[in-house]
């Protein structure tokens, strides 16, 4: 990270730790981490699993809490919170993408998409949303009659719909071939573009980590480098 | 397969909050089931164990005077065994601290050695002792009543002979089970008591030496009672026989083995309702609970374990999960079977308890319990196992939702998403939906069928003892007297209002049916006991023919217009043809009516009475109790009050056990039907519940969606429930039908509250506790796992 960066910090996390108690062994996921995410940036986290990185973007999403450090939102320190202010942060700020999309089956693209709008401050247009992922036509389609992709998209639809300040995603393409996995990143990386969303996607797909303004290699509850790109490479000259 | 024996277990420990669940379920039916049909072994056991071992006897009769030289050629008769000839008198008590008169029933026994039928238990004291007429043992329901013991004395109105007794004893008797005094409809303890004097004390007393007035007979083992009965019939015929009785005839016999019956019929119908409601519940459970299995299913096929070897694992794991509930039902039904038997056996006295459930039983619930579970449970085994293992293994496709005609409405627009989400949930499964649902109105139903018994009763007492009778008090008189009694009970202090009315016991026959039971002569237009119809309406009596009990009726299959012959069984014993002429509804007993002139003349006597209907200005009772105690003749006072005091109470004890024992049930019911469809659809659906979590949606939010649906379907249950639970009722009610009573179907809308009430207390309850566990979702792990 630069000294001289002048933009401002969206999401900043300081000297975080995480130690899970499982029985008899304690497993440290997170060994001091220091992070900070730049207003608009997109940021690849690298790392072979187990390295810690989701436990990181669950504690930087206020899905979890670290065993000691802070993460600051802006000012707001989070992680003095309990867990309603918790659940206002994600409720207000966070967008999330998972690996396995975890769309509601009961409920239609549009109405996954409104599930999240009904509940936003300043949400899109849920057809909008849908529109920004390439799935204008596929409104009142359910989940069991989506492609994997397609499910994906609609999760993405689902997490940018209410302008978040920050979009975390988790192996948004680990459970998708690479054209589609493709599709997918356009779709994240044009909300980036277009919102200006602070965007963080976790893969150990390295090729991803194209696509970024940083990216963040993780090992052993650490970041052990972080490389500036100079220039990011579009989504869909991507492929593996 | 060890290691599968391990993960069987470690799984049943994972899941034992749902094991719990089904297994309160499952222990609910088998309990019921175990109680009641132990507790109704049990009765009958003892029942017949104390009979036999005290010789209660075969049968019975009564003559007016009959010498004692007769017992030679009764003992004669083919089939008799032993033969007890006794004497049995009414006389009135007066007992030091209790103002009214008291009925009490002598019966003579030797004042040597034991009697040879009809023996007594001793429960304190001693038998009376030859030389010391005046030595009386009591029963003990009546010594504890009044807390007479051996030493007390008791003063009693003799054939006109105020004489001074002694308690020497206090004892128990098969044939006194159900003591009830004349003209009474249940035991009165206070006023109504049996006891036993030497056999020369009350032949002295009532001029009666060298002879005796009650027999009962001991016979063979598989004599035929009836043609013992026919022979006995015509020996006592000159004698003045009112016609002899079998053991089931005998009034306190009649009445325990009503009562059995009634148990058996509760015995039957309810726990037939548990069982099935838990076989069901069972069955939808595990179903459910297997089918969120499936990705281990397919990983052990992948291991090469064979279709039949997962099947048989599953099998396993819902056999302990039945048997945890099988094994609890079995000892919660043995104990509150001991209980229920207990209070029972107190109620009647038995001086013994035989407690022998039958294994049938217990084989019997368990069979149903796991065969409905297996059938569950093996439906989703063989749905996992017939797939591909790298099929099952994958998560399952999201479940197809379609949108129903309610999207398309307007009413839509107005929905939010997680209502959408509880709606589609709903509708894609209506199957599903409504069994739960109708678990839910099962426990509402045998809510409803228990707490239904208190209302039936209270219009019972209503119609009985409020507005057919007008009388606050009856007294019978010993033998037939002639109507200027009449004109002497209208003298007594206090006295407003007096009716006469006469017993007559005569056996009627219509076709080959037959009935035997007694004519009541009531005055034409009666004012205190009217002639009262259970709808409301009050029947004139017409100068001549009967009126039946619609009961009656039906026994012997008459109508009005139709012709009775009937057959009087005392006196001078006429025989004649009597026209119906109205029938009416009552809840209790068989009564027929008839023109008190109109049956003097067919008994061919002057105007005459057995007992008096008064209306008395209570204020003037005590003088009046004082001028009753003094006259011979009295055989029966029954005070309305009394009587109707005595009736709740009986009730209360009898009855309110079984309440009790639904009601509890029916809540283990709905809180296991509720707590398992949400716990599962809660491990069905965690991962889209956590997934609106990390969405920003509070836990009230998402509790919402998963306990909104079960609210929804509690809405639907609960009144569906009260309309079943009618419907259960009346099954009850029916079934019920004796004749000694019928049971009223009498729903009251608070009944239904109570029962609504009370269900919504359970469901509310495993609400809450699912509701703890939504608040501890664990996010992360949820999402992290595939399903």
């Amino acid at each position: 990270m630069s000294e001289s960066d002048q933009r401002q910090i969206t999401l900043s996390g300081n000297t975080l730790t995480k130690t899970y108690h499982t029985g008899a062994v304690d497993v440290q996921a997170l060994r001091g981490v220091g992070i900070q995410l730049f207003e608009g940036e997109l940021v690849v986290l690298l790392g072979p699993s187990g390295s810690g990185k989701s436990t990181l973007l669950n504690i930087l999403g206020g899905l979890d809490t670290p065993s000691s450090g802070q993460v600051y939102f802006h000012e707001l320190e989070i992680t003095a919170g309990d867990e309603s202010v918790l659940t206002r942060y994600r409720r207000d700020h966070v967008g999330f993408v998972f690996q396995f999309y975890n769309l509601i089956p009961s409920l239609t693209a549009r109405e996954n998409v409104a599930l999240v709008t009904e509940i936003a401050m300043q949400p899109m247009d849920p057809a909008e949303a849908l529109s920004m992922v390439g799935l204008g036509d596929r409104l009142d389609h359910f989940p069991a009659q989506l492609s994997g992709g397609e499910q994906q998209r609609v999760a993405i639809a689902r997490a940018i719909a209410k302008r978040p300040d920050i979009l975390l995603c988790d192996e948004p393409t680990g459970a998708l071939d690479s054209h589609t996995g493709i599709l997918v990143l356009e779709a994240i990386e044009r909300v980036n573009r277009e919102l200006g969303t602070t965007t963080a996607v976790i893969t150990h797909n390295t090729v991803i980590g194209n696509m970024a303004d940083r990216v963040l290699h993780f090992g052993d509850g650490q970041v052990v480098d972080s490389v500036n790109n100079t220039s990011r490479q579009p989504a869909k000259e991507l492929s593996w | 397969m060890r290691a599968l024996n391990l993960k069987l277990l470690r799984n049943l420990w994972k899941l034992r909050g749902q094991v719990l669940a089904i297994a309160v379920v499952i222990a609910s039916g088998v309990a019921v089931l175990v109680m009641s049909l132990s507790a109704l072994q049990a009765l009958q056991d003892t029942a017949t164990a104390y009979y036999e071992r005290q010789r209660f006897a075969d049968v019975f009769s009564n003559v007016k005077r009959a010498p004692y030289r007769l017992v030679e050629s009764i003992s004669a008769i083919p089939g008799v065994r032993s033969v007890d000839a006794r004497i049995k008198q009414i006389a009135t008590l007066s007992i030091e601290g209790f103002d009214e008169p008291v009925i009490g029933q002598l019966v003579s026994i030797p004042e040597q050695g034991e009697p040879s039928l009809n023996r007594l238990v001793l429960r304190s004291g001693r038998l009376v002792t030859l030389g010391h007429p005046d030595e009386v043992v009591l029963s003990e329901s009546f010594a504890e009543a009044h807390r007479l013991k051996p030493g007390d004395q008791l003063k009693a109105l003799m054939n006109g002979n105020q004489r001074t007794l002694t308690v020497v004893g206090v004892a128990l008797s098969p044939e006194f089970i159900y003591a009830i005094g004349p003209g009474a409809l249940i035991p009165d303890d206070l006023r109504f008591g049996v006891m036993w004097l030497g056999n020369e004390a009350l032949s002295a007393a009532y001029d009666l030496e060298g002879a005796f007035n009650d027999l009962s007979l001991g016979l063979l083992h598989g004599t035929n009672p009836k043609l013992v009965i026919e022979h006995l019939d015509r020996l006592l015929e000159r004698y003045g026989s009112s016609g002899a009785i079998a053991r089931k005839d005998q009034i306190s016999n009649w009445f325990l083995m009503n009562e059995i019956e009634q148990l058996k019929t509760m015995s039957t119908i309810l726990p037939t309702i548990f069982l099935a409601v838990a076989a069901f519940l069972s069955n939808m459970v595990l179903s459910r609970l297997i089918a969120t299995d499936r990705s281990e299913i397919g990983l052990m096929k992948a291991f090469g374990y064979s279709n039949w070897q997962v099947g048989w694992h599953y099998t396993k794991l819902v056999m302990a999960m039945t048997s945890v509930g099988i094994l609890l039902g079995w000892l919660l039904g043995a104990w509150l079977g001991r209980v229920n038997t207990e209070i029972y056996a107190d109620l009647f006295r038995f001086p013994l308890l035989i407690f022998r459930p039958d294994p049938g039983v217990f084989a019997i619930g368990a069979l149903v319990s796991l065969i409905a579970a297996l059938a569950g449970s093996l439906g989703s085994v063989r749905q996992a196992a017939t797939l591909p293992p790298a099929e099952a293994m994958l998560p399952p496709a999201p479940p197809l939702f379609r949108k129903t005609g309610l999207s398309q409405s307007r009413v839509s627009h107005w929905l939010d998403q997680p209502t959408r989400i509880i709606l589609r949930q709903i509708f894609r499964s209506p199957l599903r939906a409504l069994f739960t649902s109708f678990g839910i109105a099962l426990s509402v139903a045998v809510m409803v069928m228990a707490l239904q018994w208190i209302d039936s009763i209270e219009k019972i007492v209503e119609v009985y003892f409020h507005d057919a009778q007008r009388q606050n008090m009856m007294v019978g008189v010993v033998e037939t007297q002639s109507d200027t009694t009449l004109e002497a009970f209208k003298r007594m202090p206090g006295v407003l209002a007096v009716e006469p009315m006469r017993f007559v016991s005569a056996e009627f026959h219509a076709g080959n049916r037959n009935h035997r039971g007694s004519i009541e002569g009531v005055l034409p237009n009666p004012e205190l006991q009217r002639v009262y119809d259970a709808s409301g309406r009050v029947l004139d009596v017409p100068p001549d023919g009967l009126i039946l009990s619609t009961k009656l009726a039906k026994k012997l299959d008459v109508g009005t217009g139709d012709a009775l012959w009937v057959e009087v069984l005392q006196d001078r014993r006429p025989q004649r043809e009597i026209p119906v002429v109205a029938l009416f509804e009552t809840y209790m007993g068989t009564p027929a009516y008839m023109n008190i002139d109109a049956l003097n003349q067919l008994m061919g006597q002057r105007p005459s009475l057995d007992a008096v209907n008064l209306l008395v200005d209570k204020r003037q009772l005590p003088r009046l109790y004082q001028r009753l105690k003094t006259i011979p003749k009295v055989s029966a006072v029954v005070l309305k009050d009394a009587a109707v005091q005595e009736f709740n109470d009986t009730m209360a004890e009898t009855l309110m056990i079984y309440i009790s024992f639904f009601a509890a049930f029916a809540c283990a019911l709905g809180f296991g039907v509720v707590y398992n469809s949400t716990r599962i659809a809660l491990s069905e659906r965690g991962r889209e519940l956590a997934t609106l979590r990390v969405l920003g949606f509070h836990r009230g939010e998402i509790s919402y969606i998963l306990l909104g649906e079960a609210a929804l379907l509690i809405l639907v249950g609960l009144p569906l429930g009260c309309f079943v639970g009618h419907g259960l009722g009346w099954l009850m009610t029916s079934a019920m039908d004796s004749e000694l009573y019928r049971i009223p179907l009498v729903i009251k809308a608070a009944t239904d509250a109570t029962a609504v009430v009370v269900t919504l207390g359970a469901t509310a309850f495993s609400a809450a506790v699912v509701r703890r566990r939504l608040d501890h979702l664990d996010l992360i792990a949820v999402l992290k796992t595939r399903e």
